[in-house]
């Protein structure tokens, strides 16, 4: 008898690129509904969005570069990337917006730098922080949570107002447009008011502020999950949420009037949404076990001070960027130690 | 037993045992087969020298074939025939290459040549056990082969506090430790003990798998009925791959084999259980190494099972004797699906690193795989037992930085495969650290090469300097003898010859650039030689000054 042969190992293996990047959408499900309870369907039609312009622009570029389309298109990626900036956008944000966001986060932050697994930077927060330097008006303008505003748009009415910018009769775009609860800290302190006056607001409640705060636990519960399935390594959101929570702790021991409490910072703006979902991207982190420990960290420790000092309401976006620039050099750095050299 | 202390190695992965099929089977003995094949190569390296010639009358355990290296132990006929043939046959070898082979036609009476054991080798030096294990044709049954005297001998130079037997069979599909340590306990535990005294060890520590409940029944009776108190049953979670060498070592010692080291190095030992059998039958009963028992598994045959075969029955026999193939019978590999090789053929004999013939039925087992781009999600790192970044070897070894890989450790990877199995991207990982391994060695070998020939080069030239200065100390002294004597214009006579004696030379050296440019580097042992053979004769300034002038090219 006569075989063919091949290179072992023979076993098939246990995991494949599309399977991550699906489960890591379907955990991303937690966080998607409490946006869309808190601020409307408009979040969905921006994934679909997203989505459609995600599916163009790596068409496109895989066919300029001569490559297959359809494998590509099937592992999924481009689609993460799509629906990571598009949760990250406020909800009503003109259509040409996200598909100028996505388009520029695949074929500038993906495929330029060679495709998927070439990419230095976190291409959703490329993409993100292109949007939010270019059209910082559209960028700021979020909605009321729905515990304010009593209600929230449906996604017909959704549609409308992303596509033609008009609004059901009793509604204006100026009235709904509304500051994020980081935003509004950070002009209010600016005009020299106190942390205790800022946060009687309607805005400021339980730990975190109305509405972002369910949120976070949405994405909170899916990342978790995420852990449990050991999809993404502990070791950054960890050091993630224990960098800014010490951060704001110590601050807030010094100056409570000035600074908000940890827990308020662990449930504002992207905060869950960049520790388990953002900072945790593969192809841009840090990979060695301590090296995600000191990238977590200083990816925690940024926000704090960009939400602090810095010039932008949250951070997370441009702290993920700068230590993705970072992340080889950590590496280098923090390999572990071989089986059976010295300790 | 339970309260054995273990310890963790980084990494590993679980996997799907698949032991079922062939370890539920009871242990079979294989027919004799017409024809017996043996292979001169035992291992990568020399061949040994075959004692027998076509036409010899060989009996069971017979030796045929020799050699005065202790690295190469002799191989045995398994039963009485005659030498048909000595001829290149394919091996059983992942390369796929032929090799010569000692071919016997059985007559199927199985006669054997006188055997006397040594019962009381209590009273053997450990060096008299060595020899006795040597001249039996034992190798280490666990797959790699590796001669067993010479790893007892590292026991010399060395303390040796720890004897390892290894029964943790951790690669799938594999159940013959399992299949031996159920039926030949005894001859195990024995084994333990010759090879206890032989090292001058205390201690055996035996490490069995959990998901052996056979084997673990078997042996525990049989230590309640002998004396055994220096061997320790010990059970190890079944954790690809646990049955690693150094795996092992650190799950029961926590101590680490050093980098480029061996076992003995920190005091231990490890031997395959089946190896410590084949002590025993060599030592006590005086058999040497004929046969061992070989797992027959997968979709591919009729009925997997255990067999207890003869060294050089040919692999199409064997799966006869279970049956035969099956219709979706699709590859052949031996030795289990993470660390074996595939075959292209069954017309290859069993030899003695052989412990697994898996037929692999339909898409039981995966081919070329269809790769995409690495997304550095560290899995491999997490699983990888050595503790490497494979990415990174990956990467470097991808982009041909084979400096860098090896910076990274890439020759401590032990091709386990673990990190092939959890990347998400399918690349074939192991597949370019063979390759990354194979290009290292290649220019390692060409810098060591270019580098004898600088120190040659360097030599040669501090001696030149040497005679220069021997000859310019003894002209100085002359000339403070003549100095006196000679007129001043002859001093003058010399002093020009000399000057243009360095023009010329100086001239040369120029001329002689273009051609050094263009000569290649020194690269085998006639380049090294030929400037060498110049300065052997010491020649005249002249002659000297070129391949002087051509020093910086060399370099
Ligand atoms: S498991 Fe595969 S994809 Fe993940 S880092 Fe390792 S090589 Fe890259
Ligand atoms: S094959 Fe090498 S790199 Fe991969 S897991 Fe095993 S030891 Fe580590």
């Amino acid at each position: 008898m006569h075989f063919p042969t091949a290179q072992a190992p023979y076993l098939a293996p246990i995991n494949s690129v599309s399977r991550i990047m699906l489960t890591v959408q379907v955990a991303l499900i937690p966080g998607l509904a409490a946006l869309v309870w808190q601020f409307g369907s408009g979040v969905l039609v921006q994934c679909l969005i997203a989505l459609v312009a995600a599916a163009l622009g790596e068409a496109a570029m895989l066919s300029l570069r001569r490559r297959p389309a359809v494998p590509a298109l099937k592992d999924y990626s481009a689609a993460l990337t799509a629906i990571l900036l598009a949760v990250s956008l406020p909800p009503l944000a003109p259509w040409w917006l996200t598909a100028f966001g996505t388009l520029f986060a695949i074929i500038i932050g993906k495929h330029l730098y060679g495709g998927l697994g070439y990419n230095p930077f976190n291409p959703a927060m490329v993409g993100y922080a292109v949007l939010l330097i270019s059209f910082p008006q559209h960028m700021t303008a979020w909605l009321p949570p729905r515990e304010l505003s009593g209600a929230a748009l449906g996604f017909a009415d959704a549609w409308t107002a992303i596509f033609s910018r008009t609004l059901p009769s009793e509604l204006t775009f100026d009235a709904l447009a509304m500051a994020t609860p980081l935003d509004t800290l950070k002009t209010q302190l600016g005009l020299d008011r106190s942390l205790d006056e800022i946060q009687t607001g309607a805005l400021f409640s339980g730990i975190g502020s109305r509405g972002w705060q369910w949120v976070n636990f949405g994405f909170l519960l899916g990342g978790l999950w995420l852990l449990k399935r050991g999809l993404i390594a502990w070791q950054i959101p960890v050091g993630f949420l224990s960098a800014l929570f010490a951060m704001a702790l110590i601050f807030f021991l010094i100056e409570p009037a000035v600074y908000p409490t940890p827990l308020f910072h662990c449930f504002s703006g992207a905060t869950m949404l960049g520790a388990f979902f953002i900072a945790t991207d593969p192809v841009t982190a840090s990979t060695t076990p301590r090296g995600r420990l000191i990238y977590g960290a200083s990816i925690g420790l940024l926000v704090f001070v960009i939400r602090s000092w810095g010039g932008y309401p949250d951070g997370v976006a441009f702290a993920v960027l700068l230590l993705n620039l970072a992340a080889p050099t950590i590496d280098h750095y923090t390999r572990p130690r071989v089986y059976g050299y010295p300790k | 037993m339970n309260l054995f202390k273990l310890w963790n190695f980084h990494g590993g992965v679980h996997l799907d045992g698949q032991k079922q099929e062939s370890g539920r089977a009871p242990l079979a003995v294989a027919r004799l087969p017409e024809r017996l094949i043996f292979p001169l190569q035992q291992r990568n390296g020399e061949d040994s020298k075959p004692v027998v010639a076509p036409g010899d009358r060989v009996l069971k355990g017979q030796a045929i074939a020799c050699d005065d290296n202790p690295v190469i132990p002799p191989i045995h006929a398994s039963s009485s025939g005659v030498v048909r043939a000595i001829e290149q046959l394919p091996l059983p070898h992942p390369s796929g290459l032929s090799g010569l082979c000692i071919a016997i036609e059985t007559d199927g009476e199985d006669v054997a040549t006188a055997f006397s054991g040594n019962p009381g080798y209590r009273q053997c030096s450990p060096a008299e056990l060595r020899r006795n294990i040597h001249e039996a044709g034992i190798v280490g049954l666990g797959g790699a082969a590796f001669p067993t005297s010479i790893k007892m001998a590292a026991g010399t130079s060395r303390k040796v506090d720890t004897l390892i037997l290894n029964g943790a069979e951790c690669e799938p599909y594999i159940t013959c430790d399992d299949s031996l340590l159920t039926h030949y306990s005894e001859e195990v535990l024995e084994g333990a003990k010759i090879l206890l005294h032989s090292l001058q060890a205390e201690r055996c520590l035996l490490a069995v798998e959990d998901d052996m409940p056979d084997a673990l029944t078997a042996l525990e009776k049989a230590m309640n009925c002998g004396d055994f108190e220096t061997v320790q049953l010990v059970r190890v979670p079944a954790v690809y791959p646990t049955g690693g060498e150094k795996q092992l070592i650190k799950v029961l010692t926590g101590r680490e084999v050093p980098a480029r080291g061996i076992p003995a190095d920190i005091g231990i030992v490890c031997q395959n259980v089946g190896t410590a059998a084949a002590v025993y039958n060599a030592v006590v009963r005086g058999t040497p190494l004929i046969s061992r028992i070989v797992t027959v598994t997968g979709r591919g045959v009729k009925r997997p099972q255990n067999l207890l075969a003869r060294i050089g029955t040919p692999l199409s026999d064997l799966v006869r004797q279970c049956g035969g193939y099956t219709s979706e019978a699709e590859r052949l590999v031996l030795g289990g699906p993470m660390m074996g090789f595939d075959v292209p053929t069954d017309d290859l004999p069993l030899t003695k690193s052989v412990n697994c013939i898996l037929v692999a039925g339909r898409n039981e087992l995966i081919g070329e795989k269809q790769p995409l781009p690495c997304i550095r999600c560290g899995a491999c790192a997490d699983a990888c037992p050595v503790n490497l970044l494979p990415q990174q070897l990956y990467w470097y070894g991808r982009s041909d930085q084979i400096e860098r890989a090896v910076d990274y450790k890439l020759f401590d990877c032990i091709e386990c495969g673990c990190c092939d199995y959890v990347c998400p991207s399918h690349i074939p990982l192991v597949q370019y650290f063979r390759a990354a391994k194979g290009k290292a060695i290649a220019k390692r070998r060409e810098r060591e090469k270019s580098e004898h020939a600088r120190l040659r080069f360097e030599s040669r030239q501090a001696r030149k300097e040497q005679e220069k200065r021997d000859r310019e100390e003894s002209a100085k002294r002359k000339k403070l003898t003549l100095g006196a004597s000679k007129a001043p214009e002859i001093v003058e006579a010399i002093e020009r010859a000399k000057l243009r004696r360095a023009e010329k030379a100086g001239q040369a050296s120029r001329n002689s650039d273009p051609t050094a440019k263009k000569q290649p580097e020194p690269s085998g042992p006639s380049a090294v030689k030929s400037p060498d053979a110049g300065a052997a004769e010491p020649g005249s300034a002249e002659r000297t000054s070129v391949p002087e002038a051509k020093s910086p090219k060399i370099d």
